[in-house]
C-alpha cells in the first residue's frame, strides 16, 4: 500500500489545523454560515437530513487494517457505532458533531487518512477496481496511476473550482469492475506494442443525463497521462457551463460540442502541455509503484479446498474468486445481510473485518462500488476459518451479485435531496427473495436503487434500476431494465408509470419472472433483456 | 400551520422553534405565522440555531404537530430504517408515523 512521505503528511497535518481554526472560528460567530459552509465541505463535511454528515475518501478504495480500525474507531467514539460504505467506495458517517469534526479529522490523519475533495466541485476521490493488484486478467496494476493522480488531484489549484464536480476512475482489465464508463474520465490501462498506457474515455456520468462516456483517445503513454488529463481538464474548465447547474458535468461539454471537437482541442492542448514538462519523471512513477508490490506470498501451497460443509461451499461458491497466485482467493464480504441496510457496517463489524484482514490477507482491505468489502489475498487453507469467524458477525452472506446484492444509496432515510426512500425497498426485496437456492436460480441480477435523480445508487447501471420519486408528497418508485455498469455498459430504459413501495417489489418479481421464462442456457437477466426488449417485460408489469 | 425548523449548530441536531427557544421534539413547535424569516434571522445571529428555515406543519387527529412532507417528518423522528436511533426507540409503530 501506498505510505504517506512527508509531503502527504505535511499536507494533510496542515489542513487539519486549519479546518480547527475555521470550527472554532464558526463556533464563535466569527464566520456565517454562508461563509464557513464552503471550508466544511471542502473538508467533506455536509449538513445532511438529521446531523451533519462526514464522507471520508478512502483513495481507489483501499484500506489497511490499522485505517479500518480507526474507521471503527471514529464510528464508536464520535458516531453511532456504525459507518456507510458508498458507491464511491468512500465511507460516509451519519451523526457528526461539528464540534467533533477536526478532532476526527485529526484522527483520520494520524492513519494518513483526510476527507479533502470528497464534496465540492473539484477532482473526487479516483476510484478503481476492489481486485487490482490480484485479478488474472490484469495487464498492470492500476493503483499505482491511481496514486499518481491522487496526488496530481489534490490541491490542484487549476482544478479546485472546476464548473461540477469531477470523478475519475481506473481500471486495467477487460472486466469493468469499477463502472468505469460512467465516470466523468474512466481510464482503462492497456498495452500496445509491449507499452502499456492509457486508453481515455471521457464524458460519462449518472444524474439526471445519464451518459456512457465516449472513447476520445485509444492510447496515451503512460508516461504522458498526466499531460493528457491535464489537457482533458483544462479545456472542461474553459468551456465548461458555469450558468447551470444541470449542465455544467463535463458529459453535457462533450455532448454538446461533439466528441470530435472536444477530442481536438483536447490533443491541441496536449501538444501544448507536453511542452511544459509538467509529467512526473520515471523515478516518481516507480517511486509509487513500488509501495504496490505485491505482498510476500507463500509459494507451493495446494489449491484444494474441503467444501464438505454445505454451507461453507455455497459461500465459496458466491464470494471467493480466482487469485492469480496458485493456492491464494480473493475474498469479497457482503455487507448486504438480508433485511439489513447495504454497504452500512457496524464499528464491531469493521474491527473485525480489519483484524481477518490482518490475520488472512497481508493487513489490506478493499471497498467495492457495489458497498461489500474485499479480502485480496487470502490462502485458500484459511478460507474456512475466515468463513466462520465472518458468520458470526453476519458478514457471511453469500450473494455477491445476486439480486439481494443490491446498491441502495441513503435516501430519504438519511439524505435531504432525496425525494423517497431507497433502503426500505431494498430490504424489502431482499426478503422477497431471501431464499439463497432461488437468488443462485436467477443468477447474475444486479439491482440499484436510488432515492432521486441524482442517482447515486447508480440506478441507471442497474440490471434492474429503481428511483425513487416524489409524487405529490408520497413515495412513488420507477423501474429501469437493461442497464449495466460493467463491460458491456448500458443504461436502464423505464419500463412506464411507477409503483407505489409494495408494487415496485411486485414489480421486481414479475420482472425476474418473465426472465425465467424466456431465458435460454446460460442468458443472464441483462442478456435476456437485450434479446427480447422491452415490450414482454411491459406486458407482466402492467397487464 | 408554519413551524420554524434548523439544526443546532454545534451538534447538528434537528431543532424546533418553541416560542420560547428550541426543542429536539416536533410536538413542541408552534405556529410562526409570517414571523419565520424575522425570527431566524434573530437566532441564526446568536447562533441558537443554523440553517434556520420554516415548512409547513400540520395537527394530527390527537393534536400533535407533525411536518406536512414526508421528507421533514422523517427529519423530525429519524431513520425509519434504524428506529433505535430515532427520536421513538421505544415505538415499534413510529415508522408509520412517517408514512
Ligand atoms: C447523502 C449525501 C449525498 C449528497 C448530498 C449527494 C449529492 C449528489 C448529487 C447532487 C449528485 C448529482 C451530481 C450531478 O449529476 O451533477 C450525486 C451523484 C452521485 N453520488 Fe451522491 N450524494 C450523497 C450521497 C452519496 C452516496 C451515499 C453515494 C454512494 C452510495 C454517492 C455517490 C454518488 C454517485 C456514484 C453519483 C453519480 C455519479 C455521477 O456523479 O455522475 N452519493 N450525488
Ligand atoms: S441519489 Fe439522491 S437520495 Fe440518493 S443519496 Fe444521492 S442525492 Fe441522496
Amino acid at each position: 500500500m501506498y505510505q504517506y512521505d512527508t509531503y502527504d503528511q505535511a499536507m494533510v497535518d496542515a489542513r487539519v489545523a486549519e479546518f480547527r481554526d475555521q470550527t472554532q472560528r464558526r463556533l464563535d460567530g466569527q464566520l456565517s454560515e454562508a461563509q464557513f459552509r464552503p471550508l466544511r465541505l471542502m473538508n467533506g463535511l455536509y449538513l445532511q437530513l438529521h446531523a451533519y454528515m462526514l464522507r471520508v475518501a478512502v483513495p481507489y478504495g483501499t484500506l489497511s487494517s490499522k485505517q479500518m480500525h480507526m474507521l471503527a474507531h471514529i464510528a464508536r467514539q464520535y458516531d453511532r457505532d456504525y459507518g456507510h460504505f458508498t458507491t464511491r467506495q468512500n465511507i460516509q458517517y451519519n451523526w457528526i458533531k461539528l464540534a467533533d469534526a477536526p478532532d476526527i479529522l485529526a484522527d483520520l490523519a494520524s492513519v494518513e487518512m483526510h476527507a479533502i475533495q470528497t464534496s465540492g466541485n473539484c477532482i473526487r476521490n479516483i476510484s478503481s477496481d476492489q481486485f487490482a493488484g490480484v485479478s488474472a486478467d490484469e495487464i498492470a496494476d492500476p493503483r499505482p496511476l491511481a496514486e499518481l493522480l491522487r496526488q496530481w488531484s489534490s490541491f490542484h489549484p487549476e482544478f479546485t473550482y472546476l464548473p461540477r464536480k469531477f470523478k475519475i476512475a481506473v481500471i486495467a482489465s477487460q472486466e469493468d469492475r469499477a463502472a468505469m464508463r460512467l465516470h466523468d474520465i474512466g481510464i482503462e490501462l492497456v498495452k500496445k506494442d509491449g507499452e502499456i498506457g492509457a486508453r481515455v474515455f471521457v464524458g460519462g456520468g449518472m444524474g439526471r443525463t445519464p451518459m456512457v462516456a465516449p472513447e476520445i483517445r485509444a492510447f496515451v503513454p503512460f508516461a504522458e497521462v498526466v499531460s493528457y488529463l491535464e489537457a482533458c481538464l483544462r479545456v472542461y474548465n474553459r468551456h465548461g457551463r458555469r450558468d447551470n447547474k444541470y449542465k455544467a458535468r463535463i458529459k453535457i461539454l462533450v455532448h454538446e460540442m461533439g466528441r470530435e471537437e472536444y477530442t481536438r482541442q483536447v490533443e491541441e492542448e496536449f501538444a501544448h502541455m507536453k511542452t511544459l514538462g509538467l509529467d512526473p519523471p520515471l523515478a516518481e512513477l516507480e517511486r509509487i509503484a513500488a509501495h504496490f508490490a505485491p505482498p510476500p506470498y507463500e509459494t507451493g501451497l495446494s489449491d484444494e479446498i474441503d467444501l464438505s460443509d454445505r454451507d461453507f461451499a455455497a459461500w465459496v461458491s458466491t464470494q471467493v474468486k480466482p487469485h492469480k497466485v496458485p493456492g491464494y482467493a480473493i475474498v469479497n464480504i457482503s455487507l448486504k445481510p438480508i433485511g439489513g441496510i447495504p454497504g452500512d457496517a457496524s464499528s464491531a463489524q469493521m474491527d473485525l473485518m480489519a483484524d481477518l484482514a490482518e490475520k488472512y490477507s497481508f493487513d489490506e482491505l478493499r471497498v467495492t462500488h457495489a458497498q461489500n468489502i474485499v479480502l485480496a489475498h487470502v490462502k485458500k487453507a484459511d478460507l474456512y476459518a475466515l468463513w466462520k469467524a465472518l458468520e458470526e458477525a453476519d458478514l457471511g452472506t453469500a450473494n455477491l451479485d445476486l439480486i439481494s446484492d443490491i446498491i441502495a444509496c441513503p435516501g430519504l432515510d438519511y439524505c435531504s435531496l432525496a425525494n423517497a426512500r431507497s433502503i426500505p425497498v431494498a430490504q424489502k426485496i431482499a426478503e422477497r427473495f431471501s431464499d439463497l437456492g432461488r437468488q443462485k436460480e436467477l443468477g447474475e441480477l444486479k439491482l440499484k436503487i436510488s432515492g432521486c435523480i441524482n442517482a447515486c445508487g447508480h440506478h441507471h447501471a442497474g440490471n434492474i434500476g429503481i428511483l425513487g420519486v416524489d409524487r405529490k408528497g408520497v413515495e412513488n418508485y420507477q423501474l429501469l431494465l437493461g442497464g449495466s455498469g460493467a463491460e458491456d455498459v448500458s443504461l436502464g430504459q423505464i419500463t412506464g408509470p411507477g409503483f407505489d413501495e409494495n408494487g415496485i417489489v411486485d414489480a421486481v418479481e414479475k420482472a425476474t419472472n418473465v426472465y425465467l421464462a424466456n431465458r435460454t442456457e446460460g442468458e443472464r437477466f441483462v442478456d435476456t433483456f437485450r434479446r427480447i426488449g422491452m415490450a414482454p417485460f411491459k406486458e407482466a408489469l402492467y397487464a | 400551520m408554519n413551524i420554524l425548523t434548523g439544526n443546532d449548530l454545534a451538534t447538528g441536531d434537528v431543532i424546533w422553534w418553541t416560542g420560547e427557544g428550541w426543542s429536539i421534539h416536533v410536538n413542541d413547535a408552534v405556529d410562526v405565522g409570517d414571523k419565520g424569516a424575522e425570527i431566524a434571522q434573530a437566532e441564526s445571529a446568536a447562533r441558537r440555531v443554523n440553517e434556520a428555515y420554516v415548512i409547513e406543519g400540520e395537527k394530527d387527529n390527537e393534536g400533535n404537530v407533525r411536518p406536512a412532507h414526508i421528507k421533514e417528518r422523517i427529519r423530525a423522528l429519524g431513520p425509519t430504517v434504524r428506529l433505535d436511533l430515532s427520536l421513538k426507540p421505544a415505538d415499534p409503530n413510529a415508522g408509520n408515523w412517517v408514512i
